[in-house]
């Protein structure tokens, strides 16, 4: 197997950065770590993942969508869309890798987004397996191995190396663009941190979280179930979980008066909002208990119904750790599967 | 494959407006060139936006048989629509669309007796079925038209009924305001209890729209007179943004009402949470 010496990383990065735009894991001042965009000198984070998930490279916060110029009566339609530059992603753990597998069922379904569809072709996912996954990781509940992730290429780390697998042929373009840095190596020692790992998630306390008891057919037993009552109580609908969520999609669009043009743009929404739904005749969504519920049903019963049962949620934890008052998708999992 | 090019719209203009009640006026809209902006089918609606204002979701309440233009229907009560009632005629919008299903104009309905129920604005959606098939007038049964609104003026469309429906030897329109009114000597009372006291066939198949509360009781009363959920189509409305099924808020259930509907059959919408 191909690898590089973790201490030759710089050199990589250099590689990379000079044929195209790289990201990176990086740590941010306050000691939590970030995607940043590679400069010479940045470390990866020693950090297990980022605050935010990668989900932003190809569904941004915010985005133009279309320009409009008015003038009296008229109006110029402008097509602000150009072709996106070609750009690696790097470090992607496990699962926001498979997040992107999500999204496309959302983004590339007919009709195809071409803003997320553009972004998606000009960029390179490389992921990182884990070897120090944390007591909020239950990736394994969604079919999910953080020791050979998905994405486009993936690498593997010994302590020592970094190695390298494509995972389809954009990744093997990958390691053919960086093949002169790279070495063949003994992969005894990664083998043997992978088993490390593998006990590890074992033995990780949400381990034994099932999906058994969830999916596409499960509308009645759960959406009248008498736990949302309880579950949602605290719930401030701060939107918190959506932001962070590499699976949330959720979005809305709206006009913005530069001064000089209107410029229609789309931003991240969350169904945790209260005027969501909200319209001029009512709002069908009026506590927050029916928004709670709503956001935990699409993952766990409606996303599965629609897609071949795969669910909207990765095991990410990062709702476990942001939630200002410490409610999560495990949480509700665990509460309606008791009888 | 189609693509989300559908997010950047088309250029409308508005040719005429016609104030229809107090707070309803009747748009038609062209593309600048002349002629319709696209083709649709009876049901679907269209994302019209005043760029600055926003972007919103209507009906086509024109036939897709009128070949010439494209009408909407809208009820003033939001800062979109408000600001299109304030607009005078040559005004461009953007229109991006068809959007959605359609009502089964061309399978289930076909060769069937149809009543169409509405109340209100509800008539918008189903104006465009009603001149469908008057105009392909051999492929179906018999036509009747229940209609209600608050008052005489609140009618959509009354002069179109009066001169063009109500002269069609095939077409049978019932009539009622909510309140006895000068001026006024048809039926007076609400839709439910009128469908109920005029009691059709229940061989025919019912589209039924218009406000929430009226759609509930009228189905309850088509129930009691022997109709089955499954000859009963509502068309739906929900926020949304997209308008292609991905944005999220328009979702019930595993659906979209944008995409999977807004044309529901009620043994459908029976299976899908209530939420809407």
């Amino acid at each position: 197997m191909l690898k590089i010496a973790i201490d030759s990383l710089g050199e990589l990065f250099g590689k990379i950065a000079s044929a195209q735009t790289l990201y990176i894991p990086a740590d941010r001042p306050d000691g939590e770590a970030e995607y940043r965009k590679y400069e010479p000198g940045m470390k990866l984070t020693g950090r297990l993942n980022t605050v935010r998930s990668a989900k932003d490279f190809f569904f941004p916060q915010t985005e133009s969508l279309v320009d409009f110029k008015v003038e009296g009566k008229n109006i110029e339609v402008i097509d602000p869309r150009k072709e996106c530059e070609d750009f690696v992603v790097f470090g992607v753990r496990a699962c926001d890798a498979r997040s992107f597998t999500i999204l496309d069922k959302v983004f590339l379904a007919d009709p195809v987004d071409s803003y997320y569809k553009n972004r998606r072709d000009h960029g390179t996912i490389v992921t990182m397996a884990c070897t120090r996954p944390a007591e909020t990781c239950f990736c394994g509940t969604f079919g999910i191995d953080a020791t050979a992730p998905e994405g486009d290429a993936a690498c593997f780390s010994d302590g020592e190396s970094i190695f390298f697998k494509a995972n389809n042929d954009k990744g093997q373009r990958f390691i053919d663009s960086i093949s002169s840095l790279l070495e063949e190596g003994d992969t005894a020692k990664l083998d043997e941190v992978q088993s490390k790992t593998r006990e590890i998630l074992k033995k990780l306390p949400l381990a034994a979280l099932s999906t058994e008891n969830f999916g596409g057919d499960k509308l009645n037993e759960y959406f009248n179930s008498d736990k949302w009552g309880e579950l949602s109580e605290s719930c401030l609908g701060c939107g918190t979980c959506t932001f962070v969520c590499p699976t949330c999609q959720c979005y809305d669009i709206k006009d913005f008066d530069t001064g000089h043009g209107i410029k229609r743009f789309r931003c991240w929404d969350s169904c945790m909002y209260s005027d969501f739904t909200k319209m001029a005749h009512g709002n069908p969504r009026l506590t927050q208990l029916e928004r709670f519920r709503q956001r935990f049903m699409h993952k766990l019963v409606y996303f599965p119904k629609n897609n071949d049962g795969e669910f909207g949620c990765v095991g990410c934890g990062r709702c476990l750790s942001k939630c200002p008052i410490s409610m999560n998708i495990v949480k509700v999992m665990k509460a309606l599967e008791e009888k | 494959m189609n693509s989300i090019e559908t997010l950047i719209p088309k250029i409308g203009v508005v040719t005429d407006i016609r104030q229809d009640t107090p707070d309803v006026k009747t748009f038609r809209v062209v593309s600048p060139e002349g002629g319709k902006l696209f083709e649709h089918m009876p049901g679907q609606c269209a994302m019209l936006s005043v760029p600055g204002v926003g972007e919103g979701m209507f009906s086509i309440t024109s036939s897709p048989t009128n070949k010439e233009f494209m009408e909407f229907s809208i009820k003033k009560c939001g800062c979109l629509t408000g600001w299109l009632h304030a607009m005078d005629v040559g005004q461009q919008i953007t229109v991006r669309g068809p959007y959605g299903n359609h009502f089964p104009v061309e399978t289930e309905l076909k060769g069937r007796d149809l009543l169409f129920i509405a109340g209100g604005i509800g008539l918008a959606p189903l104006r465009s079925v009603i001149n469908y098939v008057r105009d392909k007038r051999e492929n179906y049964g018999s036509i009747q038209v229940i209609y209600g609104s608050r008052s005489k003026d609140d009618l959509v469309d009354y002069q179109e009924i009066l001169d063009e429906w109500m002269n069609d030897p095939g077409v049978e329109v019932d009539l009622t305001i909510d309140n006895p009114q000068e001026g006024w000597d048809g039926h007076v009372g609400f839709v439910p209890n009128y469908v109920k006291e005029l009691a059709p066939s229940t061989d025919k198949t019912v589209l039924v729209c218009g406000p929430p509360i009226m759609i509930k009781f009228t189905l309850a009363g088509l129930k009691e007179l022997g109709f089955t959920d499954t000859q009963v189509y509502t068309t739906m409305e929900l926020r949304m943004k997209c308008a292609v099924g991905k944005c999220g808020r328009c979702n019930i259930g595993n659906k979209y009402v944008c995409k999977d509907g807004p044309v529901f059959r009620f043994d459908e919408l029976g299976e899908l949470p209530d939420e809407y």
